[in-house]
């Protein structure tokens, strides 16, 4: 059975005004990601959250990964302002949040205005104090003091991909649409290779349909363009999937590397998408060394309320021995046999123009990607 | 008890001791830091199980189009 929002209610503020009615508000430019954030409360992609987290919230969020009502929620969705921008501004004013990449204009219900520690957010949040982690990194950058209210979002504009962009309300109708009643959804921010396939294919045996939902956004330099991400799995899908058993749709959301807590995070979404599964591989939303390879699958005990049952894969490989594509549970042979799939092997090859051996990656999708003139992040 | 005033979030209950030792022992190690945060959870997922699923509320406007995104990306026949 599909399982309900999480909170139990899909939270829809989006009310479609023009702005000039808001025009006497005060206003300020937010960032993208923060516009981003806006999008994904209004649509209720970060149901059952209204809005940006006031001060028990976030607390209970820092101590127990979890909202003050006991609702699971590990990455807190906050909202950053200076001293200057807050020194005209009081608990219950409304303000007008704005962005120009994004279009967005929204406004938010003043209930709160506080302040933080950013090294208590970022140790708990990202288990450690290192600058050298994109995250911490962020939270050292952010502004004084916090702002959390209801948000209401009136207008953002289309944007690229957005023929892919759907949002939890259509997910949930079209896998409703589909007779879909089990559900696994995959999240990614790379162009498939043959053990992605795998894994995918794998938990797919066992439900009615796959939900591919790649992240877009923001990317470092060398990484694969979503134009190109987008493109592959179009492919994989084309000539490998079941068209009446696969589906794709982006998420447009920034990565923030907090690994386990991060992996709570990305199931909440995926949950609040309609999905009953949900895909954790290894070092999930990890980077570098700062998280054990299994942490995010740990996690999941703490959690049993979530409403949304992980599904653990550690990695595929190719055993010679086997013949096949195999992983840990299934291949009883030594290592010498065992030959792994990697992304980094296959991304050197792509880069020097050359087709990656189909036992790697499909030839169709390597064709796909080797089309575009660009095919990474500059 | 005595009368609750409307912004009390909280009220107390009582369940049997031996009850309330056996979900002690249950929830060591789990997210629940407390007896009430885990009864509190019981009770939500008994509720919601016997409430009534609202049906999600398209006009026929919205629902045509819903389908015609999803017809276009080949989702829907
Ligand atoms: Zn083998």
């Amino acid at each position: 059975m599909m399982p309900k929002p999480h909170g139990g209610k899909l939270v829809d503020r989006h009310i479609k005004r023009k702005p000039s009615e808001v025009a006497d508000l005060p206003k300020f430019e937010i960032n993208t990601n923060l516009a981003e954030d806006i999008e994904n409360i209004a649509k209720g992609v970060f149901s059952p959250l209204e809005g940006f987290l006031c001060k028990n919230d976030l607390e209970n969020v820092i101590k127990e990964k979890r909202l003050e009502n006991g609702t699971p929620w590990t990455i807190p969705i906050l909202l950053d302002f200076d001293k200057k921008e807050i020194k005209d501004l009081k608990e219950g004013d409304q303000i007008l949040l704005t962005n120009t990449e994004t279009g967005v204009h929204s406004i938010l219900d003043i209930d709160e205005i506080y302040t933080f520690d950013k090294k208590t957010l970022a140790q708990s949040v990202y288990g450690t104090q290192d600058t050298n982690h994109p995250g911490v990194a962020n939270v050292n950058n952010m502004k004084q003091f916090l702002l959390g209210g209801k948000i209401t979002l009136l207008e953002s504009k289309t944007r690229e991909f957005d023929e892919y962009n759907l949002t939890p309300k259509e997910t949930r109708f079209l896998f409703k649409e589909k007779g879909w009643k089990e559900i696994v959804a995959f999240q990614t921010r790379n162009p498939p290779h043959i053990g992605h396939e795998y894994v995918q294919k794998t938990a797919l045996t066992f439900v009615d349909g796959i939900f591919i939902n790649p992240i877009i956004g923001k990317k470092k330099k060398g990484d694969f363009t979503d134009n190109v991400i987008l493109a592959a799995y179009e492919t994989l899908m084309k000539y490998y999937y079941l068209k009446e058993r696969a589906v794709m749709s982006i998420l447009r959301t920034s990565m923030k590397y907090a690994g386990p807590r991060e992996a709570i995070h990305h199931a909440i979404m995926r949950k609040n998408f309609g999905c009953t599964h949900f895909i954790i591989g290894r070092d999930h939303a990890g980077i570098g060394n700062y998280y054990g390879p299994y942490n995010a699958h740990m996690i999941f005990q703490e959690f049993p309320d979530l409403g949304i049952t992980p599904v653990f894969f550690k990695s595929f490989f190719r055993c010679t021995k086997c013949d096949a594509v195999v992983n840990e549970k299934i291949c009883p042979h030594e290592e010498k046999y065992h030959i792994n799939f990697s992304g980094k092997k296959i991304r050197e090859l792509l880069m020097n123009g050359e087709i990656p051996p189909e036992n790697m990656m499909r030839k169709e999708v390597s064709e796909t990607i080797l089309k575009f003139d660009k095919p990474f992040v500059e | 008890m005595t009368e609750e005033k409307d912004d009390k979030k909280y009220t107390t209950i009582s369940i049997p001791t031996p009850l309330a030792e056996k979900i002690k022992k249950r929830i060591q190690g789990t997210g629940f830091n407390s007896l009430s945060s885990y009864v509190t959870y019981v009770l939500r997922e008994v509720i919601s199980g016997t409430e009534e699923e609202p049906e999600e509320a398209f006009s026929k406007e919205d629902e045509e189009k819903i389908k015609n995104r999803l017809r276009a990306l080949g989702y829907l026949d």
